[in-house]
């Protein structure tokens, strides 16, 4: 049991059923992260836990109470909105203690909450004026302020930064990992930015058709994505999955892959019972930061495979230079460090560290468990 | 050369703003010639009137027209004046504005925040009820008053016109909060705010230019509405309409035309009023709902 439960969850429009089975327990003090596409079904899940939208099927447990039909105000919990949903007609004050008011609390202790709740997040000077007097940033903290100042059991936040500018974007992200660190407190958050998600998650659940495609700690989710789906989506760039054989080298399982001109190079895994492959096609699952110039390559590492291949586009982005090349027929991304000396249309000679490659079955797109 | 054309462009400017503006002017002017008849000749003694120039602006200024118009003209078989038809259509427009609006406000509200299965066609049927001639429904509606006790009272003629216009401030208030973000709905209900404690913290406080819009229309039309008054009120709840009405056709006596403009100048007073007061909001409210969707 935790300490919110969702439990075989459905739900369905009609004959269309959008959410499939979810299944997802939060510890208390946990920060789960729904993460997907636009129409993965995440913002219903949230909307069926904060008891917006109905259960289909199955149960939600808020501390072992069952949820289904209760009314949102009921549930203890709070939620911030993509659009912060800040009450235009009412002063940052008025809208922080409107939920309280609602629920009868005298009003010393509505303003005694909002003062402590105005220091936390440093809005005192913002309380008499109205929400269209404030910047992305100030409403931002009015709608988080209005979901503390309840003392609720589970927060919600449904998107709550892609309304702001790319730099606010991260000032507020630390800022809620923050005031989690400081407050504790359990929060199922909704993005579709795989980059909050690692960032601000104790754990996470990848989404996508309705499924919940992995739920586990950020590491789990990078390291061992569940498959390729996955495995693509977060991380930035996407993992490159290219089509490889699995043959035996010296005893040893290899992936074989063909480089830009046809010729092929081998590659040795490091998980060996795939061995088992060998012979048979295989997706290979290999992050951009693993494929480096020789000197960077990662020392700690037991299995540093080395390949020449040409490049294509060379992207400088400052702290990195992205290489572009052609490797099982697709353009696959090397994240290198900025002052290798790369050409494009020059051959180069690049590391890959193999430790960190994954496997995928390439019918069921599964990744091959070591 | 340039020179030369730029001059020539400042002077075509010049001379087609002159025309622009002295047909504007020729407009307006021809647009105030009612009013201005009306105006000048409620300050005449009659006499000047019958004698021809009814352009002319009067000689002897009084204001005996408007008193005898307000207070002892005769309307119908009584000398009572303009005034206790006044009050009675006061007595109308009031609580049939305010009923109507209320009730538009609400079924906006319902319609676009509470969806419920079959809402658009019953939106749908309810715009029908912009379309419905008056006529049409005059016998039906006298029955229906009849069967309810309230034929020929003030509170029937209310009921009549909130019923026609639910359609129209359904609809202004429908448009206007479909693009009011539902998302401040949902975080009131979270915050444990009821179905009228939204409607009323929340939602009504925005509706400010759409209310206004709604007023106007429905106050404009009551106010001015004849047919059913003449139709379904009694002899002490007749509307203004239907006394001006009564005053100009009386058959008994001179007629006289300066009272007969002083009175349909006081009929129309409160309609210009409404529109003095509220109507730089009425073009921003009618906008609201349209340009942000």
């Amino acid at each position: 049991m935790g300490f919110l439960d969702i439990d075989n969850t459905t739900k369905s429009y009609g004959a269309v059923e959008v959410l499939h089975k979810v299944d997802i327990s939060v510890e208390k003090g946990e920060f789960l992260v729904l993460v997907g596409p636009s129409g993965c079904g995440k913002s219903t899940l949230l909307n069926m836990i904060a008891g917006l939208e109905e259960i289909s099927s199955g149960e939600i447990r808020i501390k072992d109470q069952v949820m289904n039909g209760v009314h949102p105000s009921k549930r203890n919990i709070a939620m911030v909105f993509q659009s912060y949903a800040l009450y235009p007609n009412m002063t940052v004050g008025q809208n922080i203690t409107f939920g309280l008011e609602m629920h009868g609390i005298p009003k010393p202790e509505r303003d005694k909450a909002m003062k402590e709740v105005a220091e936390l997040l440093q809005i005192e000077q913002l309380l008499d004026r109205k929400p269209g007097a404030l910047s992305g940033g100030q409403r931002q903290r009015v709608a988080m302020g209005r979901a503390l100042v309840r003392d609720p059991d589970v927060f919600l936040f449904d998107e709550p930064l892609s309304n702001l500018d790319a730099k606010l974007r991260v000032d507020m992200r630390t800022e809620i990992k923050k005031l989690h660190q400081k407050l504790g407190t359990t929060i199922v958050y909704v993005t579709h930015d795989q980059i909050e998600a690692m960032t601000l998650s104790t754990r996470i659940a990848v989404m996508y058709g309705g499924y919940v495609q992995q739920l586990g700690t950020p590491q789990e989710i990078y390291d061992s994505p569940a498959n390729i789906f996955v495995a693509t989506f977060m991380g930035s760039p996407a993992m490159n999955v290219v089509p490889a054989k699995v043959a035996m080298d010296a005893g040893k399982p290899v992936a074989v892959v063909a480089l830009h001109d046809g010729t092929t190079t081998s590659l040795p895994f490091s998980q060996y019972n795939m061995a088992a492959w060998n012979g048979r096609d295989i997706m290979l699952g290999i992050r951009p930061e693993t494929i480096t110039d020789e000197d960077a390559a990662d020392r700690n590492s037991a299995n540093i495979a080395h390949m020449t291949n040409r490049i294509v586009v060379t992207e400088p982005a400052g702290s990195d230079t992205f290489v572009t090349m052609t490797l099982g027929g697709k353009d696959v991304i090397a994240r290198m460090r900025s002052d290798a000396d790369v050409r494009p249309g020059a051959d180069f000679p690049f590391a890959v560290n193999m430790e960190k490659a994954v496997a995928f079955d390439p019918e069921t797109e599964m990744r091959i468990v070591p | 050369m340039s020179v030369a054309t730029q001059d020539t462009a400042i002077r075509t400017g010049r001379v087609s703003r002159t025309l622009i503006y002295l047909v504007l002017l020729l407009f307006a002017l021809f647009y105030m010639l009612p009013l201005y008849v009306m105006v000048v000749n409620s300050v005449k003694p009659l006499d000047e009137i019958t004698g021809g120039g009814m352009m002319n602006l009067p000689q002897a200024f009084t204001l005996d027209p408007w008193a005898k118009a307000w207070s002892s003209a005769q309307i119908g078989v009584d000398p009572t004046g303009l005034k206790p038809y006044f009050w009675n259509s006061i007595k109308m427009v009031v609580p049939a504005v305010a009923i109507s609006t209320v009730l538009g406000a609400l079924n906006g509200y319902v319609l676009t925040k509470w969806r419920f299965r079959g809402d658009t066609i019953l939106f749908g049927l309810m715009l029908f009820a912009c379309f419905i001639p008056f006529q049409i429904v005059l016998i039906p509606m006298a029955r229906m008053l009849g069967l309810m006790g309230l034929a020929g009272t003030t509170w029937g003629l209310v009921l009549v016109h909130v019923v026609y216009g639910i359609g129209f401030t359904t609809l202004y208030f429908r448009n206007y909060y479909a693009v009011f973000p539902t998302e401040l709905v949902r975080a009131a209900q979270i915050d444990g705010a009821g179905f009228f404690q939204i409607f009323w913290r929340i939602l009504l406080p925005s509706s400010g230019p759409i209310a206004v819009v709604s007023i106007i229309w429905q106050f404009t039309n009551i106010w001015n509405d004849f047919l059913f008054g003449a139709s379904f009120a009694g002899a002490d709840s007749q509307p203004m309409t239907v006394a001006l009405n009564n005053l100009v056709q009386s058959s008994t006596g001179v007629k006289e035309y300066n009272v007969h403009f002083a009175g349909a100048i006081l009929a129309a007073l409160p309609t210009l009023l409404v529109y003095i007061v509220a109507g730089r909001y009425f073009v921003r409210g009618l906008m609201a709902g349209s340009v942000k969707g």
